[in-house]
């Protein structure tokens, strides 16, 4: 397969970066996004020019490393899956591929296509935790019966990876979704409810405080997660937020 | 770290965990967005209203004159809902153009390809373009009705005359101008419905089985109620009183 693949290359946070376009050949079926993207970095290396800098680590959909907007979407043109689990064969040859970093305020760029998302750490550190005391007499947590539904929910809502996804589909880089899910995988379980008020109150703080952009609830996040994260969690983080603050 | 069997986390939590004030709650996203939805739910409820009283122009002019005498000369109507409605009105537009600034800070570099348009519809990206567009027609509303209507009773202090309302309402139909532009500026609030009102729900935090439903109804009033008062304008402009 042959492509053209236009990348934006940027040498680091402090200067300015701009598309540039490489003609690659060679490529597979079957390769994997990231694969090709070592095709073209060992191809660059060779040549004795810098390699394409990428965020990637498990290769397996699981780590929320890999990010990349390829041809206007995050994680590609495909449903559920992030850039590690994208294939060549959803191209065609003769394709020009556009590849660009996770554009927002709140992930800005290190180097090419290497964003800094450590915005959601700080919005986990916030609270999204339970304060468990775990120096030897831990309660089993399988041992509070749990009603199935708010189970599987909470199980759902954790799925999130943290990948960005959702904040760089959304016209207005709002990191909602993600901090929806943070906030309902806690608060569907009751292990979750000594801290409920203090965590959404923090996280949201926190979240507005890193520069994200406000929901307008187009639902992009939703249809761009590769982890298929619903809505629902920021309906519930609204209901949340709304009821601890009421509470004081 | 922590102590056995000892609460030294939740200590160690409160120091982060400070308490919350009412001021945390006016700047925080969430509670905009919730400021956002209920002045829209409130403008929703306030536009059917409005049918119901326009389209009775259609079925029975004397039903037209007497509820709109009435709301032209009730104090509460007047003086308590009418400047609620404009606060409730400017709110919304202002609020609706700080959380646009915020957002378009929030992506300082735009995207060189961006295909917004196939993970979420165009109403919903456009709020900004049918709202400025209701807006202006607002504006062209006061102008003909609110102004005149203001004028008519507080300035020129004319004597009430119950049976002038629907004699004026014709006549600011004669013109296909106005007409076409009252036409325009309520297909782009069908856009600003369509997204907005079912929108206010979630944002108000109601996302359950009834969510469907209630999002279905919430689309058929954002289509039924502009075509109604386009219907209502197009009825007057072909059916005018000969002078």
């Amino acid at each position: 397969m042959k492509l053209t693949l236009k990348i934006w290359r940027q040498k680091n946070a402090q200067t300015k970066g701009n598309m540039q376009t490489y003609p690659i050949d060679g490529i597979e079926g079957d390769m994997s996004f990231l694969e090709m993207l070592d095709v073209l970095n060992t191809q660059l290396i060779d040549k004795g020019e810098e390699p394409v800098v990428f965020d990637h680590d498990c290769r397996e959909g699981i780590c929320g490393t890999c990010s990349l907007q390829i041809n206007g979407e995050p994680h590609g043109p495909d449903r559920l899956i992030t850039t590690c689990q994208l294939h060549m064969r959803k191209f065609n040859d003769g394709d020009t591929i556009v590849i660009e970093p996770f554009r927002a305020k709140a992930f800005p760029v290190i180097k090419d296509l290497m964003v800094d998302r450590s915005s959601f750490e700080r919005i986990q550190q916030a609270g999204g935790y339970i304060s468990v005391n775990t120096s030897g007499n831990t309660i089993d947590a399988n041992a509070i019966p749990i009603e199935k539904e708010h189970a599987d929910e909470s199980f759902n809502a954790a799925a999130c990876i943290g990948c960005g996804a959702c904040v760089a589909a959304c016209k207005n880089a709002s990191a909602m979704l993600f901090t929806a899910a943070k906030v309902s995988q806690f608060a569907l379980l009751p292990q979750g409810q000594v801290e409920a008020s203090r965590r959404v109150l923090n996280m949201v703080e926190q979240m507005d405080k890193e520069g994200f952009g406000n929901c307008t609830n187009t639902g992009a996040c939703e249809i761009e997660c590769p982890k298929g994260i619903s809505l629902e969690n920021i309906a519930r983080m609204n209901r949340e937020y709304l009821s601890a603050s009421l509470k004081g | 770290m922590f102590g056995f069997n000892s609460f030294e986390p939740y200590f160690c939590a409160s120091e982060i965990f400070e308490k919350k004030t009412i001021m945390g709650l006016i700047k925080s996203s969430i509670a905009r967005k919730v400021a956002m939805a209920l002045s829209g739910l409130f403008l929703v409820f306030f536009l059917g209203q409005h049918f119901v009283i326009n389209i009775s122009s259609v079925i029975d002019p004397d039903t037209f004159n007497s509820w709109s005498h009435f709301m032209g000369t009730n104090g509460l109507v007047q003086f308590v809902l009418q400047p609620v409605l404009i606060f409730g009105v400017v709110f919304h537009f202002v609020m609706g153009f700080i959380l646009e600034l915020q957002n378009r800070k929030a992506r300082a570099i735009n995207y060189k390809s961006f295909k917004g348009n196939l993970s979420a519809s165009w109403a919903s990206r456009n709020m900004l373009i049918s709202g400025v567009v209701v807006l202006a027609f607002l504006g062209l509303h006061f102008y003909d009705f609110w102004v005149p209507e203001i004028v008519h009773k507080y300035i020129e202090t004319h004597p009430e005359d119950p049976t002038r309302y629907f004699p004026e309402l014709v006549h600011k139909f004669e013109s296909p101008v106005r007409v076409g532009l009252y036409a325009l500026s309520f297909v782009l609030l069908i856009f600003h419905l369509w997204h907005g009102f079912a929108s206010a729900f979630q944002s108000v935090g109601f996302n359950n089985k009834y969510s469907v439903g209630l999002t279905k109804f919430a689309k058929f009033y954002a289509v039924l109620i502009p075509i109604g008062f386009v219907f209502i304008a197009l009825y007057h402009h072909f059916n005018q009183i000969p002078h």
